[in-house]
């Protein structure tokens, strides 16, 4: 069968060349092995930092894939702070509620949300909000921003547009060799 | 390009250019009938549709504003998108799959083989299976159906050969590829599949049958055929007599146009033609036109529906190839030791990362969701698809507040399971996770219906006026200039995909409309 390369284009293309090209910052630390800088959150224009890195733990803890890399999260929730600009309805739903979700992590675990360290800890605090108009924004945008982002795809083996290939009729639409006989 | 003056009321106009009003435009053009067909949505031709699943949702769906209601999940997870179909020329025949099978004989005449099931309006259709024959060998033909007219089955892909595997060790005997409107050799001008997937993002190589790319350019060769897309029909206007005379529609600048009509046909999808039906009251209609019997919106079918998707071990890549790859047909038989009336097909269906996303568990998050779309490459998938049973609460209204952009009362669809579909869901999940256990799925997901894309049943036909909105041959009750040509004539629903029928009703209809033209009766 022919099997997906799993590693992203960005991390190819700059593994392969050695050089930036058009890969956002982020992209490039992460395949680098760089550590990320917390400047992607101090960009932040309307929402603070922290609210910034706030949103990010969410993200992660909502939908948890441990081979991505945070840089593909922050692709995802780096928007809000655009439109928080935009619509001050937007930048006080984002505001209250991680000043909420902060104020129960405090009350449980006497420290800011994104700094309890264990995932069951926080998906707990989450589960108090779930139904809250906050946690359904964001969690629906993850929906789109995260999973149709596609330099995630070839981290989930899906391989996105075809017809520009020719389709499948040559590139294993009917390859599958594990099947018993039918 | 024919091109015929608003004031022309010698003209047929039809509402809506899918699989019902593309279908009949060409034929009626062919006979020598000068058609108008008004389409709401753009001309978007093959070689500009998006392999991306929401780029694609973008530039293809029916995303105007609708509300919903009832106990249906798609209300609570899609509340404002209760389709999923398309708003350009060619209708859902862009988006649809291509599966094309006909009715089984008891499925024109549900009243008699189900009996009186408490909570269902069930109904015979006016027409038997040995009167539609004829036509759908004719739609057969003129859609390339694979498994008919000579023409060989499509090749199974990987997901296909998944669930025949499981299929066969279940001990089904009706598997097969399909009969499929996606041409397997060449033909009628149109290639062969490239197994490109996207299939429901509209076929980019016209490998499969859309009225876009046939009937409507086929029609519009004889000069008989215009169609004006960006064209939302408001209102249909009627005389003194009861006659309608032409419709009202905003043109693609949004200005208002008035069109006469010697006949109007309604072929806007189930959801759209009893709106328009019922937004075009009058002093003469109050309940709008078509609806003495008060059916109009009413009945509304969906198909029982759900999908199981299963994990394995080793890769399947299942969104390689056809969308809808295969099928098993052994549950489609009516079986009522099964604890329901009815029947299901269990289809092969892939969806992208993106639409898997959105759709695999509605509203779920955390590591078992997760869990779940970390298993994408090594899932196979499955669409169940049933018949649901028509009820009369189960209906499209006019929503009491919200107006579209032209003053028009939005379509509001209320929908609530019959206990009859959740029986056969629950069966249907069983059986589906069953064929995909049996060659070694480690976990299979029950899958909630997405929006509907087969839309039927809300102007039925009927053979007594009082039972339904339209005769045998699609022509209202009420008013015999007006005939409705989409699945909203649907009696009831049947197992399988809709299309066929819709098509093979359309061409009969065409006969109809020819012939009582011809004899001044219309």
């Amino acid at each position: 069968m022919r099997e997906i390369d799993r590693r992203s284009k960005y991390d190819r293309r700059v593994f392969l060349k050695g050089a930036a090209v058009t890969a956002p910052a982020v992209a490039i630390a992460t395949s680098t092995g760089l550590g990320i800088s917390d400047a992607w959150a101090d960009e932040a224009g309307t929402l603070t930092p922290a609210t910034m890195k706030t949103l990010l733990k969410m993200a992660r803890d909502i939908y948890p894939h441990d081979f991505l890399g945070d840089s593909y999260y922050i692709t995802a929730v780096k928007p809000w702070d655009d439109k928080a600009a935009k619509d001050p309805a937007i930048k006080s739903l984002i505001n209250e509620g991680v000043t909420r979700l902060d104020q129960a992590a405090n009350d449980r675990h006497k420290m800011p949300y994104a700094q309890i360290a264990w995932e069951n800890d926080r998906v707990a605090l989450l589960q108090q909000i779930e139904q809250s108009a906050f946690f359904q924004k964001i969690r629906g945008d993850l929906i789109a921003s995260l999973y149709n982002n596609k330099e995630v795809w070839p981290r989930f083996g899906y391989e996105g547009s075809s017809a520009e290939h020719g389709g499948y009729i040559k590139r294993g639409f009917a390859d599958i060799d594990w099947l018993p006989k039918a | 390009m024919a091109k015929f003056d608003l004031n022309d009321s010698g003209v047929v106009v039809i509402v809506g250019s899918g699989a019902g009003g593309g279908t009949l435009g060409n034929e009626l053009a062919q006979k020598g009938i000068k058609v108008v067909i008004l389409e709401a949505g753009p001309r978007i031709e093959n070689q500009d549709f998006i392999n991306d699943e929401w780029d694609s949702f973008g530039q293809l769906a029916w995303s105007d504003m609708r509300t919903t209601s009832g106990s249906w999940r798609v209300h609570k997870d899609f509340p404002n998108i209760p389709a999923w179909i398309v708003k350009a020329v060619g209708g859902s025949t862009v988006h649809w799959a291509g599966a094309s099978l006909r009715f089984d004989e008891h499925e024109f005449k549900i009243k008699s083989a189900y009996g009186n099931i408490p909570g269902a309006n069930l109904l015979d259709w006016p027409i038997t299976l040995a009167e539609m024959e004829p036509y759908y060998a004719k739609a057969e033909n003129k859609m390339g159906v694979t498994r008919t007219n000579g023409i060989p089955g499509l090749p199974g892909n990987n997901n296909f050969k998944v669930l025949e595997a499981g299929a066969k060790k279940l001990g089904y005997k009706e598997v097969h590829t399909g009969r499929m409107a996606i041409n397997s050799e060449p033909r009628d001008g149109r290639g062969s599949c490239q197994q490109i997937g996207f299939c429901f993002q509209g076929c980019k190589s016209g490998a499969k049958w859309s009225t876009l790319y046939t009937e409507i350019p086929k029609g519009e060769a004889t000069g008989n055929l215009e169609v004006r897309p960006g064209s939302m029909v408001i209102k249909i206007e009627h005389d003194q007599s009861g006659k309608v005379t032409g419709v009202v529609y905003a043109d693609e600048s949004g200005a208002m146009q008035r069109q006469k009509a010697r006949v109007v046909a309604v072929a806007g999808n189930s959801i759209e033609s009893p709106r328009l039906l019922l937004n075009s009251a009058s002093s003469m209609f109050p309940d709008g036109l078509a609806n003495s019997s008060g059916q109009v919106g009413r009945n509304y079918l969906r198909h029982m529906t759900g999908s199981v998707y299963a994990t394995f071990e080793k890769s399947v890549h299942m969104y390689r190839g056809t969308t809808m790859a295969g099928i098993i047909r052994d549950e489609a038989k009516n079986d009522p030791k099964r604890g329901f009336v009815g029947g299901y097909e269990m289809e092969t269906l892939s969806l992208g990362l993106p639409f898997m996303a959105a759709f695999l568990n509605p509203g779920a998050w955390g590591r078992s969701f997760t869990s779940a779309m970390e298993g994408y490459p090594r899932m196979a998938g499955m669409w169940l698809v049933g018949e649901d049973l028509p009820q009369e609460t189960n209906r499209v209204t006019l929503d009491p507040t919200i107006k579209d952009k032209f003053g028009m009362p939005v379509a509001s669809v209320h929908f609530d399971d019959h206990p009859n579909d959740v029986a056969m869901r629950d069966h249907a999940y069983k059986q589906g996770a069953a064929v995909y256990e049996a060659v070694g799925a480690t976990v299979t997901y029950p899958t909630p219906p997405y929006p509907s894309t087969h839309n039927m049943g809300t102007n039925r036909m009927s053979e007594k006026p009082r039972d339904g909105v339209v005769n045998k041959f699609g022509q209202s009750h009420d008013i015999k200039n007006l005939f409705v040509s989409d699945g909203s004539q649907f009696t009831s629903g049947a197992a399988c995909n809709p299309t066929l029928t819709i098509v093979s009703l359309a061409i009969r209809q065409a006969d109809t409309i020819a012939g009582a033209m011809q004899r001044k009766e219309i």
